[in-house]
Parts: structure tokens; sequence; C-alpha cells
């Protein structure tokens, strides 16, 4: 039995909250915004965006493809894509701000860190999601949390954003924006997660 | 003095050309008689096979006109004996030993041996082939006379063509003193050199150096022109190309003295067979097109070729287990020709007794001999056999030292129940397993 | 599609349309890791890649290195020095002490068509065919389609004219089946003594009987290689009139489509397969294919060992 956890206006003001939050523990470096493909690529930038309204400084965007730097290969009947990181500013200068749409063992965490690292040494990284589902198998937390679930192993957690032609993605919905986002939990289908 | 009496079998007499059912009483080394089915009677003693109306077939035991024992020389692929029980095994009582040992046989004394050890050993009758030329070298002819006294009953440089066509020339006549005829290996080495493989459109798909069938075919046409200049007896080994079955068979009705054989291998396979690069279909000459192999069938048919001979060339594992280009030329076959000849009887391409012809009469007639057949007072040198038994044939089950053959894990039809080599049993299929 | 997870390489035999896209689509993620400053991924961390060579190399040999070194595997050489009576060790031996070794990978290259199946068949090891004889050489006609696929943007309906000594290439072979499973439509010509038979028949190419028929309309002209024992072999009278009759020259080079381009597998005999006019000239794309050569034996190695647990069993 699928439930909505989230929808539409309550995802931005998740993501208002979170943009506070980061920035109320700003250093002297500036932030840059880098989303863990696939899923944290749109919420990295409207999270940019927001900081942008809030620092008065628009931070630079990039994002980060995982599936080289993964820790489990890939399953004997899949067909991994390799993706493009791009990353086209300098780490060291910045404070990243790594953002992904939902946190949970943190295996993809640690795997961006890494891929990121590969890009050079940055004065800081925040992370930043929209969901932690908790049941962490490795010892992370995000610094910015939209929202915070208890969900059982068995379970999936799908975010569906406008951008990315979710639910309602045409028709007056669509055209109200962010009015089509929602956050989903069911019960998992068969196949791998990270 | 002991005896076997078959009876109620399917008698096939490739003499007499008949093909019934009937009893055959062999008392001591000779049949004593042959009667209409489960009409005679033995004397207490007799083993009694039973035919089974028919289910078991008798024949003459088989002849193979071309079988390397690799005895003296290389033991360690085959021996006399080795080569002896895989020949019973197959249903041959009579089988012909190539010269290319080491030493070669080229002179009496290797003739001698290999006759003597071929009767100590008992199992089949092994006759001996000298050389054509010393050492097979190419160069210079075998004492032909000598050779012949000893007990060669014919002459081969097989493996090697007699490229010289001087030296051809000579050896077609100066055999014909001694009654001997020339088995030749018709492959133009200037053609071949290098080739691994049929060359056709299978060779270019495997990126295999091909042997283009104008290689045969140009050697035969060259010996096919001596031997009726000359007047020699010449036999082609191994025949392959449609071409020439197609020249040997305009020379032999212009009356030239020519015969030849042609392997199971080479009727039942083609180049398509080398995919994978299973060095077990490397051989010379090599698996041709389909056009080739339905050209040899119909050679057989219409008896432009006088024989099936298996070419039986046993190579040990240190020379066959190695990438393709690396490994040698040549597999075995004494214990699956035939099944293999009564596949392509029962496909349609020979009748039945056409079929035994090639493998009794017509091998023999190539040596000057005559085959007694199924009669009162020949020879009891027979082949019993199940026709309709099927078996998965496994390297174990091979007699042989070498286990070098593409058929292994097929699933064959046509088992040899029993072996005589003049009355005495010298294989018996349930003592074997 | 095959998975290529746990399997051999040993040929584009057996690589169906989809699965060759596949591969080139990963090869393009890999391009780029190498031209960034750090050229390492950890995905390969802790693996071992043998390259056993038995016949001369520099380009390949350092291209399968290269990848296997920026996917962070361990890498070990062996170069076997070639000759046709070469004593020591047989493959079989050198097979059993591979697999004695624990290894991950072999890439082998080998005078004898079908030996990495002869390996292969023996050992734990996943086996990289990097040409074998006169047979296949995969990993070059996978690099060789992604770069007509990536300076085209498509290989289905492309005009591929492959010229040379076709008779004794792997590379021609193997781009003729690849680029019959995706589609192109393919020419060849050589000259009639290295005009292998069954062309047309094997790989559903046409066959041409002139060297302009060939060229004419050509968005890829893909030249071959051609080795002086040609020469001694009788095959042909000399390099010079290899170079005036079929030697591509920018007379020659003018004739196929204005926007086509000119590929090699190389390495290139100056003035004989192609003058250093249209060598270094700018329909030449040579040097994309060496680039490319690495991001796609990257992408090879990846499929075949980066599998998890499941994966490898």
């Amino acid at each position: 039995m699928a439930r909505v956890v989230l929808e539409g206006p309550a995802i931005a003001q998740a993501l208002d909250r979170m943009a506070a939050t980061l920035c109320a523990r700003a250093t002297d470096a500036p932030f840059a915004v880098v989303g863990i493909r696939r899923g944290g690529e749109i919420i990295a930038s409207r999270l940019a965006a927001r900081l942008a309204r809030q620092s008065g400084t628009t931070p630079p965007v990039g994002s980060i493809d995982i599936t080289l730097y993964r820790d489990d290969g890939f399953g004997p009947h899949d067909w991994p894509v390799v993706g493009t990181s791009h990353v086209d500013f300098d780490p060291a200068s910045y404070t990243i701000v790594l953002v992904d749409d939902v946190l949970y063992t943190g295996r993809t965490v640690r795997a961006a860190i890494d891929a990121l690292l590969d890009y050079g040494r940055p004065k800081a990284i925040r992370l930043a999601v929209l969901v932690d589902r908790g049941l962490r198998e490795l010892p992370f937390a995000a610094d910015a949390v939209g929202l915070a679930l208890a969900t059982e192993p068995g379970e999936h957690v799908t975010v569906e954003l406008a951008e990315a032609g979710g639910a309602g993605a045409t028709g007056p919905a669509a055209a109200a924006g962010t009015a089509a986002d929602r956050v989903i939990v069911e019960p998992a289908p068969r196949g791998r997660r990270l | 003095m002991t005896g076997v009496l078959i009876r109620n079998a399917r008698l096939l007499d490739p003499v007499r050309h008949t093909d019934e059912l009937g009893d055959v009483l062999v008392v001591g080394e000779t049949i004593a008689a042959l009667g209409p089915p489960a009409t005679l009677s033995a004397a207490d003693g007799v083993e009694i096979i039973d035919g089974g109306a028919g289910r078991l077939w008798v024949m003459p035991g088989l002849v193979d006109l071309h079988v390397h024992l690799r005895e003296p020389g290389e033991e360690y692929k085959e021996d006399i004996e080795s080569g002896s029980r895989a020949a019973a095994a197959g249903g041959f009582t009579t089988i012909v030993a190539m010269a290319n040992t080491k030493p070669v046989a080229d002179n009496a004394e290797v003739i001698r041996y290999v006759l003597e050890r071929g009767r100590s050993v008992g199992l089949c009758r092994v006759l001996p082939v000298g050389a054509v030329t010393m050492g097979q070298a190419g160069e210079t002819l075998a004492p032909f006379g000598e050779l012949k006294a000893a007990g060669a009953v014919a002459l081969s440089d097989d493996g090697h063509w007699l490229a010289s066509s001087r030296l051809c020339r000579s050896a077609l006549e100066y055999a014909q003193d001694f009654c001997l005829g020339l088995h030749m290996h018709a492959e133009d080495p200037g053609l071949s050199a290098g080739g691994l493989m049929h060359e056709g459109a299978v060779s270019t798909g495997l990126g295999l150096r091909g042997i283009p069938g104008a290689a045969e075919d140009v050697a035969v046409a060259r010996d096919l022109i001596l031997a009726e200049a000359t007047g020699g007896r010449l036999h082609i080994c191994h025949v392959s190309t449609a071409r020439s079955v197609e020249l040997i068979r305009a020379a032999k009705a212009r009356g030239v003295r020519v015969t030849a054989e042609a392997t199971p291998h080479h009727f039942t396979l083609t180049d398509e067979a080398v995919v994978g690069f299973d060095p077990n279909t490397k051989m010379r000459p090599p698996l041709r097109g389909v056009a080739d192999r339905q050209a040899v069938i119909a050679g057989l048919a219409d008896g432009t070729i006088d024989a099936i001979a298996t070419d039986h060339a046993p190579h040990s594992t240190i020379e066959k287990d190695a990438p393709y280009e690396e490994a040698a030329n040549g597999i075995i076959g004494l214990q699956t020709a035939l099944p293999l000849a009564l596949a392509l009887w029962r496909a349609g391409g020979l009748s039945l007794l056409n079929m035994v012809e090639r493998l009794t009469t017509g091998p023999l007639g190539v040596l000057g001999m005559t085959c007694p057949g199924l009669a009162r007072g020949a020879p009891a040198d027979l082949a019993i056999l199940d026709p309709e038994c099927t078996f998965d044939l496994t390297a174990a089950a091979l007699m042989s030292k070498s286990k070098n053959s593409p058929f292994v894990g097929w699933q064959l039809k046509g088992a040899v129940e029993t072996t005589l080599l003049g009355g005495r049993a010298t294989y018996r299929r349930h003592e074997s397993k | 599609m095959t998975r290529l997870a746990g399997q051999h390489l040993l040929g584009m035999r057996g690589l169906d349309r989809d699965t060759i896209y596949r591969i080139l689509d990963t090869a393009t993620g890999f391009r780029d890791i190498s031209r960034r400053t750090i050229k390492k991924v950890p995905t390969l961390r802790g693996r071992v890649v043998l390259t056993i060579f038995y016949e001369p190399s520099t380009r390949t040999r350092m291209s399968f290195e290269l990848a296997a070194k920026r996917l962070s595997a361990d890498t070990a050489a062996i170069q076997v020095a070639g000759s046709a009576a070469q004593k020591g060790e047989t493959l079989l031996d050198t097979a059993q002490n591979l697999d004695a070794m624990q290894l991950d990978a072999v890439v082998i290259r080998h005078g004898a068509s079908g030996a990495p199946h002869f390996l292969a068949e023996r050992i734990k090891a996943r086996v990289i065919n990097a040409g074998d004889g006169q047979h296949e050489h995969p990993t070059q006609a996978l690099l060789d389609l992604y770069t007509m696929r990536e300076h085209f943007g498509r290989l289905e309906g492309l005009e591929v004219s492959i010229v040379g000594d076709l008779l004794h290439s792997r590379v021609a072979r193997s781009n003729l089946i690849g680029l019959a499973t995706v589609g192109a439509k393919v020419r060849v010509f050589a000259p009639r003594t290295l005009l292998p038979p069954g062309l047309a028949e094997t790989y559903g190419c046409t066959v041409c009987t002139t060297l302009d028929e060939a060229l004419e309309g050509a968005r890829v002209l893909m030249t071959l290689r051609l080795q002086k024992e040609r020469m001694t072999s009788g095959l042909l009278p000399s390099l010079r009139e290899y170079a005036r009759e079929y030697g591509i020259n920018a007379e020659r080079l003018a004739k196929i489509r204005p926007d086509g381009v000119l590929m090699h597998p190389g390495p290139v005999n100056r003035g004989v397969e192609l003058s250093p006019e249209v060598m270094d000239g700018p329909r030449s794309v040579i040097l994309a294919q060496v680039e490319n050569g690495v991001a796609v034996r990257m992408a090879v190695l990846y499929l075949i060992l980066g599998g998890g647990e499941e994966a490898a069993s």
C-alpha cells in the first residue's frame, strides 16, 4: 500500500528550511552545490536557487555520477549506465553541499564523497537530503534534512519531482510548478537498492 | 577344435551379392557350413550366437587400407597391439599399416618387424606398406623388390606427395615388376603450404589460412597422367574434392589402372565442423565444402571410389591439445568407420551391399587380393554387428591409445558385437564394457 | 542483449546490436575520466589484469594497460618473444600456470587463430582477445565503431569502405561482423591476391572490383595495414607497386564524400597504405581512434570484471 508522505508545497517549504540551515552554519568559503546523480540533481538545482536568494551569491552547480565508485559492482542481470560527472570548478575554494533525494544506507554518500575528492579537496562538505529514511549501514548523518522518516527495509521510497516529469506532469498541476512533487513510500519492488 | 555357430542372422555377402537370413558355422579357422536360418546345428562346446532373426548382421571382416600404427617409433601415440585392438573393436580383421614410422619402412627389417609383431599380437591381420622413397624424402627410390619379398603389400610415402614428376614416373614403372601399387597422398605442397583448413567462406570467417581444393586436384591430375603413360598401378588416398572424383572417374573410363579411397570423416563432415576451432577437425586433406562431400558420396556410390579407408592417425594430447594452428594433422577412425558408413547408407548415400563392398572387397581389390566372402572353406574372418544398437561414443570406450576423434560425444548407431579372426573372437562387445 | 558481466570477450561474433551500443555508451562515460586531472576511478581496485602478448605490439598493449590502471586494477605484462618455432612453454602449460596465479582477466594476443578460445576453455580468469591470428580483434572493432558513431552520430546505414589486405586482417574481420550487426552499408576492396573467398556471403558486404568503386560515396574509409611479409610469400610484387596502385593519397582521398573520414588501425606504413599528407591531414581520425581505444577498453574491462559478487559467480 503506497502512501504519500510529502507533496507539493510541503516539499518547497522543506527545501527552504534546508537552505536556511545551511546558511546558518556557513563559513567564509562560498557554497557550491553538487547533486548525486540522478536523484539529487534536481533537488541540487532547487537548493542552489534558494541558497542564491538567501546568501546573495549564486553557487556553481555540478553533479556526480557514482556508478564507478560503488562498493558492490553491478549484478549479473544489470547493465550499468556509466554517466558523466560534471564538476567544472575547483573544489578547493568551496564548501560543497552534496545533495541527494533519499539518504538510506549511506553507501551512495560514501561513493559520492570518494568521487568528489577525485576532483579536488574541498574546504568542507555538507550533506543535504530531502528525505532521511534511516537504516544506516555506514555512519553518515546529513547536515540538512527535509523530512526524517521511519521506514522498514522492505519498503521503497520514491521522490517524484515536476522537472523530472513526475505524476501530473501535464495539465494545470504542472503549470502550477511544484504542485506535482511527491514523496511516496511503498513495499519494495524486486531489484537492488543503494 | 573350437567353433562358433551364428544362427538366424542377416548374412551380407559382397562377393555373391547376397543379403539374406541364414546360419554360419565356423569350425576351427574356416567357415564350415552355411545354411538357411535356424537349420544348422553344432556339436557340444560350440559357441552359439543368436542372430535374433536378422537383428544381428554378419559380413566378412572389414579391411582398412590406411592405418597409422605408429610402431616402430611413436609408441606413445599407438602401437601395433593397441591399434589392432581398436581395429578388432571396429569390426576390422585386416589393416594395412602405413610406412611413415620411425624408422621409415624403407627396408626389409621394418617390414618384417611390423608383420611379425602383428602376427604375435594376433588381433588383426596387419599388412605392411613399404615406402616409395628412402626416408620418404622424395629423392631416391626405396628397394621395392626387397620390400615385396619381406611382405609389403603396397608402396606409399603417405604424408607427402611425390613432388618430383621424374621420380614418380620411375616409381610407377619400377613397381610394376613387383606387382605393387603406389598409394599416393595427392597434395601439391606449394599450394597447401601453411594451410590449416579448406579454403572457402568458413576459413575466411575463422581467419585460418586455407588449402584450396586445387592443391589436391593438381596433384591427382599429374598422378593420373603419369599412371596412364606408364601403365602403372596408382591408388589415390583419402580423396576429398569434387574435381578429384571427376578426374578419377574419367581416368577409369579411359582404362587407367587407378583406384581410390575416401575416409568416413570426408563423407560425414564438411569444413563447417571447424567452427569452434576443435583441433580434432584438423587433418590433411582437410574437411572440404558441401559440394565436395556430395561428390565423394557419389563417387562411393558409383564405384569411382573403391574403398572406405579411415586414415587412422593417432596423436596424443601433446600434439592435439593446442591452438588450431599448432595442432598436428589427423584423427583416429577405426572404431567409428562402421557406424558412420551405416549412417551414410541410412541417409540414402549408398546401397547396403555397396557399403559392405567398400569396406571389404573394394579395399582387398585395391591390393590385388580377392575377398573370399561368406563361403564354405573361406577363412572365418567375420564381423558380427547389431546395426540398431545406439550408443554415445566416449573417450573411455576407445581402445586406441590416442583419443583424437571429433566424434567423441556423438550418438552413433551400429555396434560391433563380435569380431572373428580365423574363427577366433578378437573382440566381444559385452566383454569390453 | 548479451551481458558481458563475467564473460569472456573473444570476438565480435556473438555480440548483438544492443550489446554493442551499450558498450559504446559505457565507453563515453570513461572518456571523460581520461580527460580530467585524476584519470582514475577505484572501480576495479584489487583486481589483477595480465596482458600476455605473443606478437609484438606497443600500442594495443599500452592501451589495455592504461585502461586497467585507470580502473585502479593491478596489471602485469608478459611479452613472449614471437617466432613460429618457439621453444619453451606450450600455451597449455602457460594456461595452467596463469590459473595458479589467481588472475581476474587475461588479455591475450597470439598468432594462432583460436588461441584465446583455447585459453578460455582452460582457465578461470576471463579472457579478452587482443588479436588472434587472422581471426578477430574485437576491441579494435569496438573502438572503430565508437569513432564512427561519434563522428556521424549513427551507425545504421553508414557507408563504410574497408580497403587493403583483407586476407590477413583480423581487424577487418571483426569490423565486418560488427558493422553488419549494426546495419552499416559496407563495401570492401583488396588486391586480388589479398581478397579472401566468400566475403559477401560471410559478412553481407559488397565486394568491389576497383578501388575507385569502393572510394566513391564512402563516409568512412577504413584502410588496413599491409605487412611486408606479403612480398616474400609471392602475393604482391613490391611495396612500391602497392603504394602506387592501392595506396591512399590526397587524390584518392578526395573521391570519398566531402564529409568522409579516414581510419587506420595502426601502425601505419607511411607512404605505403597512406601517404603522409593524408595521414596527418584533416580527414584523418586515426589519433581519435587511439584515444577512444583506451575508453573502449576501460568499458570492456569494467563490464566484464566490474560486477559484484553475484556477477563473478
